[in-house]
Parts: structure tokens; sequence; C-alpha cells
């Protein structure tokens, strides 16, 4: 049996009827129309996900892969849209419409008061279409479509708030760093025309072995392998997607954008494109150690020093965003050591853990009344249980405590990079052991810092006139940590959310470890060289998720991330004060993290500031002496010039132009007799 | 003997004299005129000459048609003086000069 079609165009055409309906007819549908349409569409495509895998995995259905549309075509090249269903495929589409839908329907709790909800609820489901081509796509074009397209969409999102200046400087800062790492990736693809001359996945695939030994010439006596450009090339749009070092800087700064979308594009989905990519890729990354080293090294640095930089922060959202940021460099250094399942495991647990802190933290902000500082935060258990105990439970899967799902994952990564002889493998270990550290310390801090403790915030009730929590597009109070209500739990549709993402934080991991990470689950999806397979080697001494959970407190990793449990534990829950101690006592590390190694100030003064001097530059040079000075003024001025000396010739004497005459025949008989001759 | 070429240098000494009349005098446009009917007498004198060597009457003929013409021109070209005279109050040719660029 196989997949049919009308299936899978239904899955990926639902979420966009939905966007169509609520953006578009917005206002004759009103909010609840809006809501419905969109949240059918994501249910239908989510159920549809659920039946596709189900087929996939138990219903013996075979791979999908057809083109369905012809695109365009320009001579030989023929771009089709089309889409490729394996497992791999099928796992992304249920983590993108399962979160997706949580996301929608925990929208309108947080977004009720918001004067656009309409195109906030379009937006969303725009992404889920877009999210959705990305994965299922079959062919390069089709994902580099996709690929835009979230990119659009969350450029839209970041600044949905466009009244802000800081929502606005930061879409433009993601769409431009974005850009960046799409350069990159355009040109991979463009490589891959140039040597398979095809962007189909499944010829391309096919064809991969052939680039052994195709070289590249792109500097001057030195031929480049072609594999590795590819490679290379390719994992610049990851990069710029997946937010790695030095791309890195948009993540951050997106969470200007509402939770929601907080969780579900720049936490669970969009930012995990780039890891889904390359493990789609994994036929052409496995011919390039070289690559694969690169993706090693630059994943470590990511994982290890953005995770530093969330220990001191202390915007709520911003110390989970860069939690974000240090888990997709985990993932990317599993893709480094062609552990492409095991990074496709985290990304897969780590959607779901992720997306319920976020959403946790959303929670968290609507009952403080839009605070999002945590230093006038505390206490806020006996407020919010529901919200407190979900964001425990997906605080320890982030932390890697044993049979929750974030250790099956993570532990599986660092065993991986462990057993990995790649070059860069040792850096890549030190920094993933020295991340689980981070990762905890942080994690816990945040736990502390909002729940527990004491209350540093001040009720005052006070008599006024607008209305509960009104959410306005910058309604920060006047006093920090002044609040006129009393903290309050959120309503049903932002804790049924929570509590659906718990579920899986807590059991996903140890049901499917066995068969994603060692069985043979992703079939053909992913292709590891068996000299790379590192995972193979950790499988030999695999016996069952519980067997493993309970090996895991045995192991480096769970002790590490104890001592960084204890540490917050101690600091920010039994002795305060010592927090701003530490924090004087080590000064210029704080000074580093804190503005984030500078390399915020860095990109300014150089890429901003440098184009900024750049333009100003062609401005004045290219523009105003080329273009006006020399071409449009300069050949007006010449053409005046030249007219002043002929109109000289014109000295209105008549004997003057008889004598030109006389003188223009002579030299005209003078010439033809001179050819006659 | 008086042969073709006499009657054809004739005619160019009679060209020649005119376009230097053209553009050697600067004072008069009578004398222009005068040279214009100058050079066209140089030409029918040619034509005459060559109807008389190929035995052809055409080309008396055409001295009529020509001299018919240099008459309603010089009357033209007279009109225009008069005018001329009328508006600039001289016929120097030195000081006609309005087409001046």
């Amino acid at each position: 049996m196989s997949l049919s079609l009308s299936i899978l165009l239904t899955i990926a055409l639902a979420p966009l009827v939905g966007a169509i309906l609520a953006g578009l007819f917005g206002k004759l549908i009103g909010r609840a129309g809006a809501h419905t349409a969109t949240i059918l569409g994501v249910a239908i495509a989510c159920g549809l996900s659920f039946y596709v895998l189900y087929q996939l995995v138990w219903g013996g259905a075979q791979n999908f892969n057809q083109d369905v549309y012809t695109w365009f075509e320009i001579g030989r090249f023929h771009a089709s849209v089309g889409f490729m269903i394996d497992r791999l495929t099928a796992m992304m589409m249920v983590v993108v419409t399962f979160v997706s839908l949580l996301v929608h329907l925990y929208t309108i709790g947080y977004m009720a008061e918001d004067p656009s909800y309409q195109r906030f609820f379009s937006y969303i489901s725009l992404f889920t279409f877009s999210m959705l081509m990305l994965v299922m796509s079959n062919n390069f074009m089709q994902l580099f479509f996709g690929w835009e397209a979230v990119g659009l969409v969350s450029y839209l999102l970041i600044g949905f708030w466009y009244k802000r200046p800081t929502a606005i400087f930061a879409n433009l800062k993601a769409f431009l760093v974005n850009r960046v790492g799409d350069f990159g990736f355009l040109l991979g693809i463009s490589a891959i025309l140039y040597f398979m001359g095809t962007l189909d996945y499944q010829t391309a695939f096919d064809h991969a072995p052939e680039l052994v030994g195709k070289t590249l010439q792109i500097t001057q006596n030195h031929a480049w392998d072609a594999a590795t450009v590819i490679g290379i090339l390719l994992f610049i749009g990851a990069m710029g997607k997946s937010a790695q070092v030095p791309l890195h800087v948009w993540l951050p700064d997106s969470m200007e954008g509402p939770t929601p979308i907080s969780a579900l594009i720049h936490a669970a989905t969009m930012v995990t494109a780039g890891i889904f990519m390359v493990a789609r890729m994994s036929p052409i990354f496995e011919l390039t150690d070289a690559a694969l080293s690169f993706i090693l090294v630059i994943g470590a640095t990511t994982a290890l020093f953005t995770g530093l930089i969330g220990i001191v922060q202390n915007d709520i959202k911003r110390v989970i965003a860069y939690s974000t940021l240090s888990q997709l460099g985990y993932m990317t250094v599993a893709l480094g050591v062609s552990a492409y399942s095991g990074a496709v495991f985290h990304l897969m647990t780590h959607a779901f853990f992720k997306a319920l802190l976020f959403l946790g933290a959303g929670s968290v902000i609507m009952g403080m009344h839009h605070e999002q500082d945590m230093r006038y935060m505390g206490g806020l258990r006996k407020y919010m249980p529901v919200t407190w105990i979900t964001m425990w439970i997906g605080s320890l899967a982030l932390a890697g405590t044993p049979f929750f799902a974030g250790f099956y994952s993570k532990d599986a990564i660092i065993e991986a990079v462990g057993e990995s002889h790649r070059w860069g493998a040792g850096y890549a270990y030190f920094c993933v052991l020295g991340g689980v550290f981070v990762t905890s310390l942080y994690s816990f801090r945040l736990l502390y810092m909002t729940f527990h403790g004491k209350e540093r915030f001040t009720i005052e009730h006070k008599a006024h006139g607008h209305g509960h929590d009104a959410h306005d597009d910058d309604d920060h109070h006047g006093t920090p940590g002044v609040l006129e209500h009393a903290p309050h739990e959120s309503p049903w549709v932002v804790t049924v959310p929570l509590i659906l993402l718990a579920i899986p934080s807590i059991v996903i991991g140890g049901l499917t470890v066995g068969p994603m990470l060692f069985g043979d689950w992703f079939g053909k999806a992913i292709h590891v060289n068996e000299a790379n397979d590192v995972l193979a080697e950790l499988g030999h001494e695999f016996h069952g998720a519980l067997a493993a959970g309970l090996h895991g407190f045995a192991q480096p990793p769970f002790w590490i991330a104890f001592a960084g449990f204890a540490v917050a534990t101690y600091i920010y829950l039994f002795n305060v004060a010592l927090a701003g101690k530490i924090k004087n006592a080590l000064k210029p590390v704080y000074e580093l993290l804190d503005h984030k190694y500078w390399i915020d100030e860095l990109y300014f003064a150089v890429f901003a500031k440098g184009g900024v001097k750049l333009g100003e530059g062609l401005s004045k040079v290219g523009d105003t002496a080329i273009i006006d000075g020399a071409i449009v003024n300069g050949s007006a001025n010449l053409v005046q010039r030249i007219a002043g000396g002929v109109r000289r010739l014109q000295s209105g004497f008549l004997f003057h132009y008889v004598f030109a005459m006389i003188l223009g025949l002579i030299l005209l008989l003078g010439g033809y007799w001179l050819i006659g001759q | 003997m008086i042969t073709l070429s006499h009657y054809i240098v004739l005619g160019a000494i009679l060209f020649c004299i005119a376009v230097a009349g053209l553009f050697i005098n600067r004072k008069n446009v009578i004398v222009l005129l005068m040279a214009i009917e100058l050079m066209l007498l140089a030409v029918n004198t040619n034509f005459v000459a060559f109807s008389r060597f190929f035995g052809d009457v055409g080309g008396q003929v055409f001295v009529f048609f020509i001299l018919t013409v240099a008459a309603a021109e010089s009357a033209i070209g007279l009109a225009i003086l008069v005018l001329l005279f009328r508006n600039r109050s001289t016929i120097n040719v030195a000081e006609i000069d309005s087409m001046k660029g």
C-alpha cells in the first residue's frame, strides 16, 4: 500500500487555506472565525500527519516520492513541486503540526486582547504551511522556497508589534543575518545543480558518490573538493536558519515577537530547519570529512558559548532563547559526528520541551501582566501551579535528567561525540560536557528566580480605567516590579497545551530512543558511512530505554548536570546574596557574557557601520560623482562645450559660408581625383 | 582656330571670377547677385560650347531656360535686397550677420 497524494496535498494546503481565510477575510469572519479556521486547518494537517506516520511505521506503506506540479522550466532545467515522504519527513511533519496546533490553541489565550488577532493567526498558519512545504519537499528548489517562506513569516512575526522600534530593529536584523546564510545556501544549491545537473533529491543522492574526486577551482592554484564546497555552502545556510555561531545574533533578538512565535518558530520548528536539511542531505555530507569537521567545530562552539550567555540574562524569554541556541549547537555537533539520527532525535525531543518552556514563559509573562524581567518575579509557584509544574518538567528534560526526553537525546549526542574520531571531536566533547553544566545552571536559575524564593514584586491595587491586562503594543509598567493585580494562573487554552507538551517531554525520549537511534528506523532516509557510524558503536551497549536511563545515573553528564543543579540551588535558592558577590568578583567575565562577547557591537561596528560607510562612499563616488557628475551632467557639459566651439564657425557672414562651400567642393573633387589616380 | 577648350577655359575663368566675387567682396550685396549671374553665364557658355561641339541643339535650348530662371532669380534677389535695405538701412555684407550662432 502506498500513501495517497490527496492526503499529502491536504496536509500541506489545509494550513494555507486557514491562513488565507484568516488573513484576507479576517474582518469578515471575525476573531472566533479566524481562530476556528486556522485551528481547523492545522488540526486536519496534524491528524493526517499522524496518519501518515502511522502508515509508514506500522501500516507498511512505501516511501512516497512524486512530482505533483511543474513549477517552471528553463531550457533543460526543470523545477517542480513534489513530495518526498519517508520516516524522517513524517516525523518532522508530526512535530511541526503538533507543536503548531498547540501553539494555535495557546494563542487564543495569549493574544486575546490583541487588536491584530486575525493577522497573527494568519501568519502562524502560513508558517505551518511553509514549514510543511520545506520538510515535505522532494527537490532543492521547493526546499529553498520553504526555506525563504519560513524566513519571511519569521520576519513578519518578529515585527508583529510593528510600532515597537525594538521589534522592527530585531526583524530587520533577523532578515539580514538570514540573508547571509541564505546566500551560502543558494550557492550550495547552485553547486549541486552545477555538478549533478539536477535538483531532485533522489537523483542527486543517487549520483552523490560521483562527486568524489571532482574539484572546483575557486581560488587560484588551489582546487577545492566539490563535496566539501557543497557541504560547507549548504551548512552556511543552516548556520543562518539554525542560528549557529557566528550567525546566531538574530535569534535572541527575535524574542521581540509574541511568545507563541518564540515557541513555535524560534525554538521548536523553524530554527531546526537547518538541522533537518543537513540530515536530509546526509548522502552528500557523508562524502566530506572536512565539511563535517567544520560543522562539528561550529556546533560545539555554539553549544557551549551561547549557553554561557544564558546564565547572565534576566529576561525570562532571553534565557530560553540562549538555551535554544545552545541546544541547536548540540544538534549541529551531532550532525558533525555523522550521528544524523541523533541530531534529528534531539530535534524532536527539543521541540517538545523547548516549546513547553517558551509557552510556560509566556504563561508567566501573562500572569505577571507582561513583566518579563526575572528580577521582579519569584515565588510564583503558589499563584500559577500548572505553569510551575510543567516548567519544571520542561527544565528537567532540558537539563538531561535520566528518563526525561532530553536525557536520551542529549546523552546519545555526548557519547557519540566521545566515540567519534573526526577532527575537532576532542574540542567538541569538551564543549558539550561543559554545556551540560551550563544548561543545568541556567535552567534551574530560571526556575528558582521565577517560581521560588521571595516575591520580588509588590501588588498595588489602585483604581484604573483601562481593562485587565490591556494588551497594548507597549504595555510595560511605569515602575518595574509593581503589579496592579496579583499574578494569576492562565486560562485553560494556555495550560492545556502546556500539559499536552509536558507529556511528550517526559515520555517521548524513552519510547523512541531504541528504534530511532539504534534501530534502522529512518531506513534509507539517513545515510551514514559504516566507518563514521558512531551511533552503531553506541548501539552495542544499548539494552533498552530503562537500562539506559539507569545507566545514565552513573555517567559523567548526569553528575555534571547535577553539579549545575546544586550550584543553581545554592546560589539562587539558599544564598541569594552570593550571586551578586560572584558577579562583582568576576566582573570581567560577567561583562563579557553580559555583552554577548561584544559580537553585536563588533557586527555593528564592522558590518552595519561598514555597510553604511560603503553606501555613503558609493553614493558620493558612484552616484554623485560618476553617475550624476560624469555621466548625466558630464554628457550635457560635453555637448555644451562642443557646441560652444562649433558655434563660432557659424559667423553669420555669407562670404564665410561661401568660402566653406568652395573649399568643400575643392576637397571633394580633389578627393575623387586622387582616388581616380 | 578657336577650339572647345578655349570656351571651357573661358567658362572656368568666368566661374572663378564669380566665386572670388562671392567671398572677396565685403561691401555690397548687389555685387553678390552679379557674381551669381556671372556664374550662371559661365555655365551657359559651357552649355553652348558643348552643344556646338556635339551638334546637339538641346544644350542651347537649356540656356534659354537658365537665362529665364536667372532673370526671375535676380528679380527676387533685388526685391529681397530692397526689403533688407528698408529694415537694416544697409547693404554692406560685413554688417549682415544676424544668422550668427
